[in-house]
């Protein structure tokens, strides 16, 4: 049986995470087709052409689709995902929102945020916040899936062949319509893909004080996030957090920042490759988890941070 | 307008959660169980609704064993006006929740429906959308402000990269993130009052639902623990390992 994959993107060009889910897919054997929905978005049905290992490319270009409304998105991938043994997506906002619906219009299982594929139909996938591990078996025909990204090492984005066919018509529920938004503007790389996160905590005391952080993230490349804590504490916006609540990383280097460690934090970052701690307080957990820990002052030590950084790069 | 709310009985959010040892699940004997978090939100956003004169009635359904009564009566005690246990002892999945629950969506024929938006002992983050799409119906998932204006509500949602609000048409689905509101506690009188209020009980077969699961868990198991590291005496070190040992910048 073959395997469709929902792209993420935003009508211009590929999300980086398409690349993980068609890594699982990969996984489990067969066909790949990789199903690019949207308004205006011929360029990006062009970049998953060339993503290495897949078959074929559906295009759907329509109005209906612009913004990604669950409501019509559900619509096409059931129609259209009826005939494939597994329907892949990005476990992120939009795979969260519209495959759920896919599920139950083909009155089947959806198996949530897999992080391991064992066979066609078993799958691996943290539940309780990750403080258990569940592999889990689907007895549906077709197997919904929503994939965590960071599970799985990207395929290659380019070399690949795959045709292109359009997707004719619309799935209009009339339902619902968007609005507006406000999507942070920001030069740093996305918080999910970074390959370096710093994150700040309660510790930070402030808003203001991130630009500490930021001043470190620039230097390195980096992303940077919050705990719920600071979030919480209305430092920082909701969607920089790093969590069970939040995002889910698994970057190269974490370094968690006036962060003491909930377990709530910790299951958003734990499969980080290298954890660095900075906290005054050398009890707090965070430090069980931390590869390199500093007991320190971050009000000292991520100013010195970012001077001995500057020496080395 | 009636308001609809599902809540579900998991593990306390404080309670360290243990595997079995025979790993065929987490050990839930003698455990603290409590409402949910999101459903908490979702209830205190009803209670608001009726506040602000919106709302008319509010229902609360949960599913799950007898104990789940502890719950209903827990939302009753913060401003819902009664409930409705669907009582079974089975597990029951996402797919064949959002049955059951579209099943008293066709009874009570609520204009909107408020759930959290996952449940933090399976992290499913499923049964509002099943629902939404069982019952035709537009949902606003991951809700930070919910407005209901005549006809429509607009729902402000948290998603990657920032919010984004749109416009659904009513009857609604909508499930509720972290910065939706802060819920109440309830108080005791409130508590003594919410022991009076109505309480239906049915089961899924009154429903019509066949509530057999469609997954299997093989396993579970704890997840690999990591080792703590070294502490480092300075910065100048810290970097010095980053570089050198780690080699991650």
């Amino acid at each position: 049986m073959s395997i469709l994959v929902i792209a993420e993107h935003d009508n211009s060009s590929l999300k980086q995470a398409t690349l993980n889910v068609v890594a699982a897919a990969k996984a489990v054997g067969g066909d790949i087709d990789v199903l690019v929905a949207g308004e205006n978005c011929g360029a990006v049905g062009e970049d998953a052409a060339k993503i290495e290992g897949v078959n074929k490319v559906l295009v759907a270009d329509n109005a209906a689709y612009g913004h990604f409304l669950a409501e019509n998105l559900s619509l096409l991938v059931a129609d259209l995902g009826k005939n494939y043994g597994h329907i892949f997506a990005v476990a992120g906002t939009t795979g969260k929102d519209f495959m759920p619906r896919v599920a139950a219009l083909l009155d089947v299982a959806q198996v949530s945020d897999i992080i391991r594929v064992e066979s066609e139909d078993t799958f691996v996938r943290p539940i309780y916040a990750g403080n258990a591990i569940a592999t889990v078996k689907s007895s549906d025909d077709i197997k919904v899936v929503t994939v965590r990204p960071t599970a799985f090492d990207p395929v290659a984005g380019e070399g690949g062949s795959a045709s292109v066919e359009t997707v004719d018509g619309a799935h209009d529920a009339g339902t619902s319509s968007f609005v507006s938004e406000q999507l942070a503007e920001s030069d740093r790389p996305d918080l999910g893909s970074a390959g370096i996160v710093i994150s700040g905590g309660r510790g930070m005391q402030n808003g203001e004080n991130f630009q500490m952080l930021e001043k470190v993230a620039d230097l390195l490349g980096a992303a940077v996030g919050a705990s719920r804590a600071a979030v919480d504490a209305g430092f920082v916006p909701n969607d920089m957090q790093v969590g069970q609540t939040g995002k889910i990383v698994a970057p190269q280097l974490y370094i968690a920042v006036g962060i003491s460690g909930a377990i709530q934090h910790l299951a958003g970052m734990s499969d980080s490759k290298v954890i660095v701690a900075i906290n005054k307080d050398e009890e707090a957990p965070i430090f069980q988890v931390a590869d390199y820990g500093l007991v320190a002052d971050l009000f000292e030590a991520v100013p010195q941070l970012e001077e001995e950084l500057k020496k080395v790069l | 307008m009636k308001v609809l709310v599902a809540v579900k009985r998991v593990i306390d959010y404080n309670v360290k959660v243990r595997v079995k040892p025979d790993n065929t699940g987490v050990d839930l004997a003698n455990v603290k169980m409590a409402m949910n978090p999101f459903c908490e939100i979702a209830v205190e956003e009803a209670v608001r609704l009726k506040e602000k004169g919106v709302a008319t009635e509010i229902v609360v359904v949960s599913i799950g064993p007898k104990a789940a009564q502890e719950q209903i009566r827990t939302a009753l005690a913060l401003g819902a006006d009664r409930g409705i246990h669907v009582e079974t002892d089975e597990e029951v999945q996402s797919l064949e929740a959002a049955k059951l629950l579209k099943a008293v969506v066709d009874k009570e024929e609520p204009k909107l429906v408020i759930l959290g938006k996952q449940s933090i002992d399976t992290d499913n983050n499923q049964t509002g959308q099943m629902l939404a799409a069982l019952a035709g119906m537009a949902q606003g998932t991951f809700a930070s402000e919910v407005v209901v204006e005549g006809e429509k509500v607009n729902v402000t949602r948290e998603v990657d990269g920032g919010l984004v609000t749109v416009s659904l048409n009513l009857p609604a689905v909508v499930t509720t993130d972290l910065r939706l509101n802060e819920p109440r506690y309830a108080s005791l009188p409130n508590i003594m009052k919410a022991k009076k209020k109505p309480l239906d009980n049915m089961s899924p077969a009154d429903l019509g639902v066949d509530v057999a699961p469609r997954l299997s868990t093989l396993k579970v198991e704890a997840p690999a623990a990591r080792q703590a590291g070294i502490k480092v005496a300075d910065v100048a070190e810290l970097v010095d390992k980053l570089k050198n040992e780690a080699k991650v910048i």
